[in-house]
């Protein structure tokens, strides 16, 4: 049986590309290589009307592709200073996949600190748009690494980024906007999915186990009855992906750039 | 009455600053600092600084250098170096801080902008940041009842900012295609300082033909410093790019005590014509590629 080759970076760019799919005319934000190219392959495929920024200042006509720009010119659309950026967000026309630092069980998320908020342990970058994003617009989180110290026990470090976490609303109840899709990572596809939005293993990436999704993840996860495989790309799919990303930045991300199918190999 | 006179010498706008100020510093991240400012600043004897930035190196040299009491951000980053060396540094060793959204800080320079007392938001909802001392939380008068977030004035003492252009009356320019959030900046200030690419006539400005890129009336203004390349090593497109090479110059500072004492001897306490000498003059500056972000 000949089947097509994969990398495990491509795999998670189809799995990431999917929470795009029904979300129509709406800002489209990947942070990092791996989630701006599952952007633009939603963009390039199923979900067209996506808008797109260069990651600086403009909205382009098609998706800009990571690592240096050479090649065609560059169609500019609009204007998305930042100004315009955080009235998007405010108004809910955007959907962003963001890769936090740490995830806990109610989807809150952490880029600020490790450690104690006034002398840190590790000092990260800062909030930065996460808690505005988190109750304006629809998130999805990705995570090169699914281990214990990104899914952690207890609440992250400093929530950056609300979650279901009734402890923190009045009368226990989350902001109507709080909308979380997707978290894709380099074991499997979860999603918010189960009783009081608990988080779900939605499908294993090939040759992934349940139990190895549970042994690195610190909160206990729901196992739906019937648990899919995270389907391969396709060949228009990887052959898309070729194009939107000529600098070859998706084989830099994950160490190794392993197969995106790990089945058999032990 | 006559017309305003406000060109200044750098020494002259740090002058005019004092010890516990709130200072704002406009710009975003590698992105039109007034980095000739904040040079100015390291080489004065102003202390006990509180900077509301959307912070870059400018953040960082004043942590290095010792100056700040407390910092008000949402990030501090050099974009391609994500994690500002000198900030975490300060931050790790204990800097108060009051940390923001980005839109938080935004919204607390609007409020202070509208002199108010606070905005209401949702943003910081079910998030660490409004356990900190500076929040309130309040419940919408109206039907909805909503618990909302009461973002307190961020009232700066003084804004500095980086311009384009700018006449000696204080008409200004700024002619990148993102404007960040300097116009709050100003508005949010007692007092606007602003260092500029270029002094002209108010008719080299041509106005009417740059109407969108006139971000604030001159009345805001306090102060003008004509400073070429001023905003190095950041951005001040069109007219100069990200100097990459020097960022790195400027990360590879932190690595220890001795590369910041160095740096410092080269970069900071030096005039400004020397520091142009010393990273490579105008025209290498003037050819710096554009930046992929």
């Amino acid at each position: 049986m000949s089947e097509l080759y994969y990398s495990l970076a491509e795999i998670m760019i189809t799995a990431a590309a999917e929470t795009w799919r029904d979300d129509g005319e709406v800002l489209a934000t990947g942070i990092g290589p791996l989630p701006r190219l599952a952007a633009s392959l939603a963009k390039s495929t199923f979900n067209p009307a996506l808008q797109l920024t260069d990651g600086e200042v403009w909205f382009t006509t098609e998706p800009v592709p990571p690592g240096p720009r050479t090649g065609a010119t560059i169609e500019i659309e609009g204007l998305a200073n930042y100004d315009r950026v955080f009235a998007t967000v405010w108004g809910g026309k955007r959907h962003a996949m963001v890769a936090p630092v740490q995830i806990d069980r109610c989807g809150q998320t952490n880029i600020s600190v490790i450690g104690s908020h006034s002398r840190p342990k590790t000092a990260m970058l800062g909030v930065r748009g996460y808690p505005g994003n988190s109750v304006s617009h629809p998130n999805s989180f990705f995570f090169p690494a699914h281990n214990t110290r990104a899914f952690v026990a207890n609440e992250v470090d400093y929530v950056c980024s609300a979650g279901y976490n009734p402890e923190r609303y009045l009368a226990r109840r989350p902001p109507a906007r709080l909308d979380l899709r997707l978290i894709v990572t380099d074991l499997a596809v979860l999603d918010f999915g189960g009783p009081d939005h608990a988080i779900r293993v939605r499908s294993l990436h090939p040759g992934v186990s349940f139990e190895q999704v549970q042994d690195n993840t610190g909160f206990s996860l729901l196992r739906p009855e019937h648990l899919p495989v995270t389907p391969a790309p396709t060949a228009e799919q990887l052959a898309i992906i070729g194009r939107l990303d000529p600098n070859q930045v998706r084989k830099t991300v994950l160490k190794g750039d392993p197969p995106g199918d790990r089945r058999g190999a032990g | 009455m006559t017309v305003p006179d406000k060109r200044m010498s750098l020494d002259e706008v740090v002058g005019r600053l004092s010890d516990g100020m709130t200072l704002g510093i406009g710009g975003w991240a590698t992105r039109r600092k007034p980095m000739e400012l904040v040079r100015a600043i390291l080489r004065s004897p102003l202390k006990d600084l509180t900077v509301v930035s959307y912070g870059g190196p400018d953040v960082g040299l004043l942590a290095a250098a010792g100056k700040l009491r407390k910092l008000i951000f949402a990030f501090v980053s050099l974009d391609h170096y994500p994690l500002e060396p000198h900030f975490r540094a300060a931050r790790q060793g204990g800097l108060p801080v009051l940390e923001l959204d980005e839109g938080l800080l935004h919204w607390g320079l609007r409020a202070a902008a509208m002199r108010l007392p606070f905005l209401p938001t949702r943003v910081g909802i079910g998030t660490d940041l409004i356990r900190q001392d500076a929040f309130r939380t309040i419940v919408s008068p109206f039907e909805d009842r909503e618990e909302l977030v009461a973002m307190p004035a961020l009232k700066l003492d003084a804004a500095l900012l980086h311009v384009h252009r700018a006449d000696a009356r204080g008409n200004v320019l700024t002619l990148s295609a993102d404007p960040f959030f300097d116009e709050l900046m100003a508005r949010a200030a007692d007092r606007v300082y602003v260092s500029t690419e270029r002094l002209t006539s108010t008719a080299e400005l041509d106005v009417a033909r740059h109407s969108r890129y006139n971000l604030i009336e001159r009345t805001a203004i306090t102060g003008v410093v004509e400073t070429p390349f001023g905003a190095h090593p950041t951005s001040a497109a069109p007219d100069y790019q990200l100097d990459l090479g020097h960022l790195k110059t400027y990360v590879d500072s932190a690595s220890s005590p001795e590369a910041w004492t160095t740096y410092r001897s080269r970069f900071i306490d030096v005039s400004p014509e020397s520091y142009l000498a010393a990273v490579g003059g105008a025209e290498k500056l003037a050819q710096l590629p554009v930046p992929v972000y």
